[in-house]
């Protein structure tokens, strides 16, 4: 009896299509300079609040990033994610707040915490796979309030921390809302570049070899067992950091903030930007932070259900994802930065 | 982009703002003009709370009604209502909007505790007015601290010290229970009851037991309280679970003399679920009207809503107290700014709600009314205790209030 | 030790509501070997059309009856609108599409009957018995899921449908070779789930009362109840339901605070899950390259 992949297997070597994210290539350097220069500019032509709206985008990518690397490129799911999300913004939190560290500073401590959690979390369940996985992760969803209340006396409880606003530096005359679209920014940058390099060297072909032919891997004397721990800290690494941008942006940490609602939103956005894709994080960070509202603006009888609506009609139209399926359409120029495999 | 036709627009606005100036003599802040009040709001229409969502829907239908008859002072009421999920993340982004995008001149009735308290310092720190918040928390009536933030309705912490005077004076060797909801909601019932208690409440509360709005049942909380051996049970619940705590302990044989929060006392919505005969001599408080309580069935004020509610909010359920609770808000909120006139700068607004004095509502309870001032921005302070006689809930004793 | 045997029982009439929702989700993943996260919603949603039905003068068997066949048209109609185009596609779309398939019907319902939470007719007196242990409506709710149980043991094992339906989801090409319909196949099974589901919700609206979140929670536990059986085993699912209802009760009871007990369950269950990866009474999935 052969399973159904959790999401497309891949074709073709999976390294050698696509080479380096921000390779040698010299055409691709330009594309690439040329965004990085559009994505410095735009702030400076929107209003604040939109500034702070993609602020947003980026930060939701960075946490889709980080379950794309495991679902898309390890093959488990995880319903869990918006626990390590919640555990990276009361890390920055409870540092901002309790400590008066400084803003900057609790983003090493929270990957270094949710890289360890998301480890120690790995490694039983590394055992489980399919709907199993997906159980053991749900639980993780739906302890995280639970949690959070319970030890109150470090979480503020119900109550929720009020974090201290981070000022821009003195020197760079700007306003609050644009330098943190700038940290965010630095964070996806660092993060889509970490991100090449595992997925795109040794580490990334081990996964995929993983992923697709399990028992084969092991064979060939790859260390499956590890690998998947890896994939699953630095997956956890990635989504726990995004959580302590967002809780610097939104200064605010409450449980309500971290439902099992959250969890499912990244699977969505991960599913809908192209599982296996790191340009599908960014359409993923776009669609978990507009979509909800543009279905409210359609019905607020039943945002819901609108919301649902458009997950069917990505799915249906782009089974594996906008990246997955409208990439191969794209000039050559800025396939690197897609999804090396799925041509 | 989006961004420059809004800023072109707020530019058009102010440029209007000023020629209106000259010639109505209005003052007006920002969302405000000669022919419009621009109002913001949050609510939960989608996620755990969305049962909520109809109070958002009532104050809309409302102000729909009030520009049919001409607005207020001859001004449209713009009313912006979006939905946040019950999450505070989205509620930050979704006010940001509100106040930086849409230009609303002030939020109301914003709905939530841990929504409002992400958005509490931001609005102070804007002095944008967060009127009205549509929730039971005790925080909000702190003038000096958050001049620009006011509630509204009673809160949980108030009722449940009525609850504890009550215990202390009738039933003073009470050994108590308390089943709550495991958020601020129960959390605060819990708090207020010990609050009130003060030194006995160590001594009084023998059990303690909460639930998550994800269980199918409390049952075996109940069981648990049971075997503490209380003889009196608080229960601090939404209605579902209201109704599914009375019925259990009807059916296990206990006999506490049960206090019911005021949250979930609908006759029509927990009571009829539970059981008529199961919830006799549940002792409750209430400062509004119970839509689907009989005795008020044939008076004007009740004949008025429910007209209201068929006409202008005709997929609302009627017997949802809810729907009364978001036309005493909305009727509030009119009351209001009838008050500023042609004065409709945010500081004239914090002003007016400040000013009420001894505002009676329709469909509040008789004896209670609404009254602020300066230091006091807590506009409903008092409840009236009632106990269930099987079909309706009777009042009894005096209005009180718990502070 | 009374208050003992009330928390096993009161665990043992939740564990019976999270079996019968198990139920369903085994009948989905022998049928497609998916997990349908809408199970729960779409068994809410049968209960409204039977809520309206009685509300509309009908006998209650009647609009039983009529709701199971409503239900079972519908879940056929899913599974051939709305999971056929994600069939091929990787695992991931079909479980996006279940979950939509949630959202969906969660704010339809919301919308259609509103959010206010309505009392449910229940065909069984509502009586305490046994020492006030338990009512003879949660007896009924255990009742009606060993029924299920029975019919659906039967069904797999003896006749042909049941059969040729577990040829289709285990080996679906050898199933065509042989002449089975393996699509109609995947239909049936979606509309049996739904007529399960549809029943599972008629028996717990009583208990839980009626409001579009009803089935949030217990999906969770029957989810976990499935699991911890074996998710391709029926005698599993109700094992597992009753067990996480049982279990549920007494960590809150006796091991820690009611804050935890969620979490402790759960940790519980992934706790024995590790030493019995496949579950109490699954089988092991057999892998090849």
């Amino acid at each position: 009896m052969e399973k159904r992949h959790v999401i497309a297997p891949a074709t073709g070597s999976p390294g050698g299509a696509g080479g380096a994210v921000f390779g040698s290539n010299s055409a691709q350097w330009i594309s690439i300079l040329a965004l990085v220069v559009f994505a410095v500019a735009l702030p400076f032509a929107l209003s604040k609040y939109h500034v702070f709206e993609l602020t947003m985008v980026m930060i939701y990518a960075i946490a889709v990033l980080g379950l794309n690397i495991l679902t898309g490129y390890n093959g488990q799911i995880s319903l869990g994610h918006g626990g390590f999300f919640a555990a990276g913004a009361y890390t920055a939190a409870i540092l901002m707040h309790r400590y008066g560290v400084p803003y900057w500073a609790t983003l090493p401590a929270a990957a270094l915490i949710c890289f360890v959690l998301g480890v120690l979390f790995g490694l039983p369940a590394l055992r489980f796979e399919g709907p199993y996985l997906a159980l053991v992760t749900l639980a993780m969803a739906l302890a995280t309030p639970q949690l959070l209340k319970y030890f109150d006396t470090w979480t503020g409880g119900q109550q929720g921390i009020n974090l201290p606003k981070p000022v821009p530096p003195h020197w760079l005359e700007i306003d609050r809302d644009r330098w943190l679209y700038f940290v965010a920014l630095m964070a996806l940058l660092i993060a889509i570049r970490i991100a090449a390099n595992i997925l795109h060297g040794r580490t990334g072909r081990a996964l995929i070899a993983t992923r697709d032919q399990p028992i084969a891997a092991v064979a060939m004397g790859i260390p499956t067992a590890r690998y998947k721990t890896i994939a699953f800290g630095t997956s956890t690494l990635f989504t726990g950091v995004a959580g302590a941008l967002a809780a610097i942006v939104i200064g605010y940490v409450s449980p309500e903030g971290y439902s099992l609602f959250l969890s499912v939103s990244f699977l969505v956005g991960s599913a809908i930007g192209g599982i296996a894709t790191i340009g599908g994080a960014i359409v993923g960070g776009l669609f978990i932070e507009f979509v909800p509202n543009l279905a409210n603006d359609i019905s607020d009888a039943a945002p819901w259900a609108i919301y649902g609506l458009a997950m069917l009609l990505f799915m249906y139209t782009m089974p594996r994802g906008a990246v997955g399926t409208v990439w191969p359409w794209i000039g050559k120029a800025l396939m690197r930065m897609g999804p090396h495999k799925i041509e | 982009m989006a961004g420059s036709i809004i800023a072109k627009s707020a530019l058009a606005i102010s440029l209007a703002l000023t020629s209106g100036l000259a010639l109505a003599a209005g003052q007006y802040g920002p969302g405000a003009s000669d022919t419009e009040i621009k109002i913001g709001n949050t609510m939960p229409y989608s996620g755990p709370a969305s049962a909520y969502g109809i109070i958002g829907k009532t104050e809309a239908a409302y102000f729909a009604m009030i520009n049919e008859q001409g607005g207020i002072n001859g001004r449209k009421i713009n009313f912006i209502s979006r939905d946040d999920g019950y999450s505070p993340p989205k509620t930050v982004e979704q006010v940001r909007q509100l106040v930086e995008q849409d230009q609303v001149l002030f939020l109301f009735s914003t709905l939530g505790t841990p929504t409002n308290v992400a958005i509490h310092t931001y609005l102070n720190d804007n002095k944008v007015p967060q009127l009205f918040v549509a929730t039971g928390a005790d925080q909000w009536n702190n003038p000096k601290k958050f001049p620009w933030t006011m509630g509204l309705i009673p809160s949980y912490g108030t009722e449940a010290r009525i609850y504890a005077h009550y215990i202390l004076k009738n039933l003073p060797s009470a050994k108590i229970a308390v089943l709550y909801q495991n958020d601020d909601f129960g959390k605060d019932y819990l708090n207020g009851l010990r609050a009130g208690l003060g030194d006995k409440a160590q001594k009084m509360i023998v059990a303690t037991q909460s639930y998550e709005t994800t269980d199918p049942t409390v049952d075996s909380q109940v069981v648990t309280l049971q075997g503490s051996g209380a003889d009196v049970l608080m229960t601090a619940a939404i209605p579902k679970f209201a109704a599914q705590a009375i019925r259990k302990v009807y059916d296990i044989g206990w006999k506490p003399t049960h206090f019911l929060s005021s949250v979930s006392n609908s006759v029509g919505t927990v009571m009829k679920n539970a059981g008529y005969e199961k919830g006799v001599g549940i002792i409750s408080a209430a400062f509004a009207k119970d839509p689907t309580d009989p005795q008020w069935a044939n008076t004007p004020e009740y004949k008025e809503w429910l007209a209201f509610m068929k006409k202008h909010n005709p997929s609302a359920n009627t017997a949802d107290v809810q729907g009364v609770i978001g036309y005493s808000y909305a009727q509030t909120l009119v009351a209001v700014l009838k008050a500023c006139g042609n004065n409709l700068t945010r500081e004239n607004i914090m002003k007016q709600a400040a000013s009420l004095h001894d505002l009676k509502l329709p469909m509040l309870l008789p004896g209670i009314a609404i009254s602020t001032s300066a230091t006091d921005f807590a506009p409903i302070k008092q409840m009236q205790p009632e106990k269930f006689d099987g079909t309706t809930w009777k009042l009894f004793g005096e209005v009180l209030s718990g502070s | 030790m009374h208050q003992f045997l009330q928390q096993i029982f009161s665990g043992l009439a939740a564990g019976a509501i999270y079996a019968s929702v198990a139920l369903a989700l085994v009948m989905i993943y022998r049928a497609t070997d998916l997990v349908n996260f809408a199970q729960g919603e779409m068994a809410m949603f049968s209960t409204y059309i039977a809520w309206t039905l009685v509300n509309a003068g009908l006998p209650f068997w009647a609009a039983f009856l009529i709701t199971l066949a409503v239900s079972f048209v519908g879940g056929m109609a899913i599974e051939r609108v709305l999971i056929r185009p994600v069939e091929n596609a990787p695992v991931l779309a079909a479980v996006i599409v279940t979950i939509a398939l949630l959202l969906i019907f969660n704010s339809t319902a919301g919308w259609l009957y509103s959010y206010t939470v309505q009392d449910f007719p229940s065909p069984f007196p509502d009586r305490p018995v046994f020492g006030a242990l338990i009512t003879t409506r949660d007896l009924g709710v255990i009742a009606v899921t060993l029924v299920m149980l029975a019919m659906l043991f039967i069904f797999f094992r003896f006749t042909a449908t049941g059969l040729a339906m577990r040829a289709a989801a285990q080996n679906p090409e050898s199933a065509r070779l042989c002449g089975i319909p393996v699509g109609r196949m995947l239909a049936i099974g979606w509309g049996l789930a739904a007529a399960i589901g549809a029943t599972a919700g008629i028996m717990v609206a009583p208990v839980l009362f009626l409001d579009p979140n009803m089935m949030g929670g217990v999906l969770i536990y029957a989810f976990a109840g499935a699991l911890l059986g074996g998710i391709t085993s029926p005698v599993g699912a109700v094992v597992g339901g009753l067990i996480v209802g049982v279990t549920e009760n007494l960590v809150g009871t006796y091991l820690i605070a009611s804050q935890l007990k969620l979490t402790v369950a759960f940790a519980l269950i992934i706790l024995v899950l590790v030493f019995k990866p496949n579950g109490l009474f699954g089988t092991a999935i057999i892998r090849r390259v």
